[in-house]
């Protein structure tokens, strides 16, 4: 018989293996989400002297431009918007520069329509008279690779399939162009 | 006063024939699909160029460009579902206000309820666990039987004699 005073204590049961096991499973898959997740917010642009991932567009035209295919090549990659203003205001230089460009063949244009509605993006195009290869960002997989802030963006990429530079904002001159390009091109 | 009430008789009449011709006209007007129709879809939908805000709301070109293209795509008689689905497939899954349900989406509608239900057994079983361990309590002795008590009041009397 328990006398005034007395605690009564119970023992204590641990919990079944199982259930830890679980727990600690479910935790640790929560950490490598999370952990994934924050690797790839934080994984920045691609930088310039690296590689950059192959990608495929298929142009407006039906044409699929495979970049692993372009090495060799300088390519220039222009993300643009029918929407966008200085898109339209840096449309014609873009222009003007790839033309001096395109009889040499070693430089290639590519424009790449973010976020845009096709007919818009079609007549934009007619509107500046565009004539090098461009296509819509199907799925946003191509501007999300290069982890674009918004447009336009240039990224111009070597010989050997590395970015070289990247251009933020509109170009306001085609010597902006022509000055990265032609060093590209001696190397 | 004859004449005027014979005025004011045409001047209802004109007007009511006025009214009988508008009703039809606005009914004409009204647009397929509505604003309403097409904002009900868009407010499921995010533009990537405007982060976190919806797309029936957002003031942008880009937005704007999206609605007509959802109002477009109404008119030729898509339903919501293919709307959605030819969003994702141009401009990516991020366009979602509301993931799929498929592959590694599953975490975002299981992980929750996963988590609150084991956060509920844990402090069920730490509830259930302190009630055990409180101490018991133990009913004192009746006073007639407790020796001290009976002392006290022996004393108590002896001291008031």
């Amino acid at each position: 018989m328990e006398s005034p005073g007395e605690v009564n204590k119970t023992a204590h049961r641990p919990l079944p293996l199982w259930v830890t096991i679980l727990a600690f499973m479910v935790l640790l898959g929560f950490l490598i989400f999370i952990g994934v997740g924050l690797q790839r917010a934080q994984a920045g642009p691609i930088t310039i002297g690296k590689k950059v991932p192959n990608f495929d567009l298929t142009t407006f035209d039906g044409e699929t431009i495979r970049l692993e295919n372009l090495l060799g090549k300088v390519v220039v990659i222009n993300f643009w918007a029918s929407w966008c203003d200085p898109c339209a205001q840096e449309a014609e230089i873009i222009e003007q520069v790839w033309r001096e460009y395109e009889p040499g063949g070693e430089v290639v244009f590519l424009g790449i329509g973010y976020t845009d509605i096709e007919p818009k993006a079609l007549a934009y195009l007619e509107q500046y008279d565009i004539t090098y290869p461009n296509g819509p960002d199907l799925g946003t997989k191509i501007s999300q690779m290069f982890r674009i802030r918004g447009v336009p963006e240039t990224y111009f990429i070597d010989r050997e399939g590395k970015l070289a530079y990247f251009h933020y904002g509109q170009f306001v001159s085609p010597s902006q162009i022509q000055d990265v390009i032609d060093p590209l091109l001696e190397k | 006063m004859k004449q005027q009430t014979r005025n004011h008789f045409i001047f209802i009449v004109i007007l009511i024939a006025l009214f009988w011709g508008l009703v039809p006209a606005v009914h004409a007007q009204t647009p397929f699909p509505s604003d309403n129709e097409v904002n009900q879809i868009a407010s499921k939908l995010y533009c990537p160029v405007c982060e976190n805000i919806p797309l029936d709301v957002c003031g942008t070109t880009a937005c704007a460009q999206w609605r007509e293209l959802i109002r477009q795509k109404l008119a030729e008689g898509w339903t919501e579902e293919q709307i959605n689905d030819y969003f994702v497939q141009q401009y990516g899954e991020r366009v979602l206000a509301v993931p799929p349900r498929r592959g590694f989406n599953w975490l975002f509608y299981v992980l929750p309820p996963v988590i609150f239900l084991v956060g509920l057994g844990i402090v069920i079983r730490m509830l259930r666990k302190n009630r055990k361990s409180a101490p018991a309590v133990i009913p004192l002795a009746e006073p007639e039987n407790d020796p001290y008590i009976q002392k006290m009041e022996e004393t108590l009397r002896q001291h008031g004699e």
